[in-house]
């Protein structure tokens, strides 16, 4: 006969109380995101049309007009950010877990991980101070530049993690045969954390596509498309920011619209990660 | 057990014949006064020993006696290993591989290695594998320029056979002795005149092992072999010389068959008696 105790009521209920708060944390995740797309979607899908898509802005009162210089802006921003940051971030990933020696790679782990923590918006007063100021100019570089701080830890980090999961024996294997560190790491090492990498360097695009404070400093937005890469450019970001704070109705609109495309966008690039790394395993 | 004494009367004959035949024998690796550590924790202490090319070396003795750290330091592995530190001379053809002017990737391409886990790369192809020792020291190299030692390689290491239908797929796809195999076909593909081994065939079935020291007396033709093993009957079965290690030090080193037969040492007898380890 089994017996139970006066503490088996008291362990049942708690153990089910444990699962319904664990429940509902994990349901208002969910909800939550359901509730963001929901309400973007609702708001926003109505005005993304193809004008919004391929029209430059039109001054206030005029009807129409759509985002397309600063979608083209966005994307020269990742870009530019991207072409900084990537060589960077990369490289000092590939120090972190092959060549730093312990505490030097604890040390660079450590300024990596603070770096990721500071406020977006310090990082673009960073900017602004370093280039905007002694370049007498808000420019698309400068917000490159900052956007590419933001991103240099997030790809450095993620790099190291996934070149770690290579194993040590596949490392020693290629030094046995006589072949250079730095072939080794470039020819066995990389390839095989490759997946990882890219899915690391896909989030941080993600990441810095929706940055907004540091384009404030920085890129401050444009009236007239792009210019050159020392002159304001606009932002799918910064506009959003300008259109919705903006008292017209029409403006509020495109800002709605922006939002949907940006999180679009956002969320594309997280499910083209999702199908890279399940690839990886099978 | 049939299989094992058809192997073992084979071993002899062949041995038998090559013991017949005018082969020049020489010394192509000696070791002088070896030590090595990890930090500060000794692994291998003042080892002396000289290796005949052209034959088996086996290196028995129990885990943990410094045995594999012995056989990672005659091409300079042991020093990749965290703290790894060594003294003394290694002398490959009266060259000292611990000289200040020597560079270790060298060494590393004249002395091969293969390891107790069949370390195949991963992302590259069986052809790939067996062809990156050499595609991944030259800036740039044709795959046609290479078809001729790989075929050569895998022919040598008994794998051709078995892969030379799927050479483009993955070598993970293998099972784990032709992995094995594979890793020996890589080895063999840079052209190294050492071939060190580092319990090959610990992972694998009985048959796979066989087949692995099937190769050994087989490569024994061209290159010097020196393995690592735990099995005592693998060392009697393929080496032409043993020696053994407790402790990190070499207690005895002579031909196999007077080590297993009338061993000198007592602590070798009780090893090979089965009385410890």
């Amino acid at each position: 006969m089994i017996t139970q105790g006066a503490g088996y009521l008291r362990r049942k209920w708690s153990s089910r109380a444990m699962l319904i708060l664990s429940g509902l944390g994990a349901g208002l995740c969910i909800l939550i995101l359901a509730l963001i797309l929901g309400y973007i979607l609702f708001n926003g899908i109505s005005y993304l049309n193809m004008d919004f898509l391929t029209q430059p802005a039109k001054p206030v009162g005029e009807a129409g007009g759509g985002m397309r210089d600063d979608i083209i802006g966005t994307f020269i921003l990742v870009i530019l950010g991207s072409a900084i940051a990537l060589p960077v971030g990369l490289m000092a990933g590939v120090f972190l877990a092959e060549y730093g020696k312990p505490w030097a790679a604890s040390a660079v782990r450590f300024a990596a991980d603070i770096l990721a923590g500071v406020p977006s918006i310090v990082v673009g007063v960073f900017a602004y101070a370093v280039l905007v100021r002694p370049m007498g100019s808000y420019s698309a570089l400068s917000a490159g530049f900052a956007l590419a701080i933001i991103m240099i830890p997030v790809v450095a980090r993620t790099a190291e993690e996934s070149m770690r999961l290579v194993p040590n024996s596949v490392r020693e294997a290629a030094l046995a045969l006589g072949i250079p560190r730095w072939r080794a790491v470039v020819g066995v090492v990389i390839p095989g954390a490759l997946t990882g990498i890219v899915t690391g360097i896909m989030l941080a695009v993600a990441r810095i596509a929706g940055e907004t404070a540091p384009l404030i400093f920085t890129a401050l937005g444009s009236a007239f498309g792009y210019q050159g890469l020392d002159q304001p450019i606009g932002a799918l970001p910064l506009q959003i920011y300008r259109y919705a704070l903006s008292p017209y109705d029409d403006w509020q609109k495109q800002a709605w619209a922006a939002a949907f495309l940006l999180v679009i966008i956002v969320l594309g690039i997280n499910i083209v990660v999702r199908l890279v790394s399940r690839r990886r395993r099978r | 057990m049939v299989h094992e004494a058809v192997n073992q009367a084979d071993k002899e004959s062949r041995s038998e014949a090559v013991a017949a035949a005018p082969v020049h024998v020489r010394n192509i690796l000696e070791v002088k006064n070896l030590s090595a550590w990890y930090g500060n924790m000794m692994a291998v202490n003042n080892l002396t020993m000289s290796i005949h090319s052209r034959s088996i070396t086996a290196i028995i003795g129990p885990s943990g006696c410094g045995k594999s750290t012995f056989i990672r330091c005659l091409n300079r592995m042991h020093e990749v290993s965290d703290g790894g530190r060594v003294e003394g001379k290694v002398l490959l053809d009266g060259k000292d591989l611990y000289a200040r002017d020597v560079d270790p990737v060298e060494i590393r391409r004249r002395i091969g290695m293969v390891f107790q886990k069949p370390s195949v790369f991963p992302t590259m192809s069986i052809f790939d594998n067996v062809a990156s020792g050499i595609s991944l020291t030259r800036l740039w190299s044709r795959k046609r320029d290479l078809q001729d030692v790989v075929e050569r390689s895998l022919k040598k290491a008994a794998l051709w056979e078995e892969v030379k239908d799927k050479l483009n797929q993955s070598g993970g796809s293998l099972s784990g002795g032709q992995q094995q195999r594979l890793c020996i076909a890589r080895a063999i593909a840079i052209a190294p005149e050492i071939i060190l081994m580092d319990e090959p065939c610990s992972a694998l079935d009985p048959i796979s092992t066989l087949k692995i020291e099937e190769l050994m007396l087989e490569i024994k033709k061209d290159y010097t072999v020196i393995i690592v093993t735990h099995n005592m009957q693998q060392a009697a079965r393929v080496s032409d010389r043993t020696g053994f290690m407790l402790l990190g030090e070499l207690i005895e080193y002579a031909p196999t068959k007077e080590v297993f037969t009338v061993p000198k040492d007592k602590r070798t007898e009780d090893y090979i008696t089965g009385r410890f380890g």
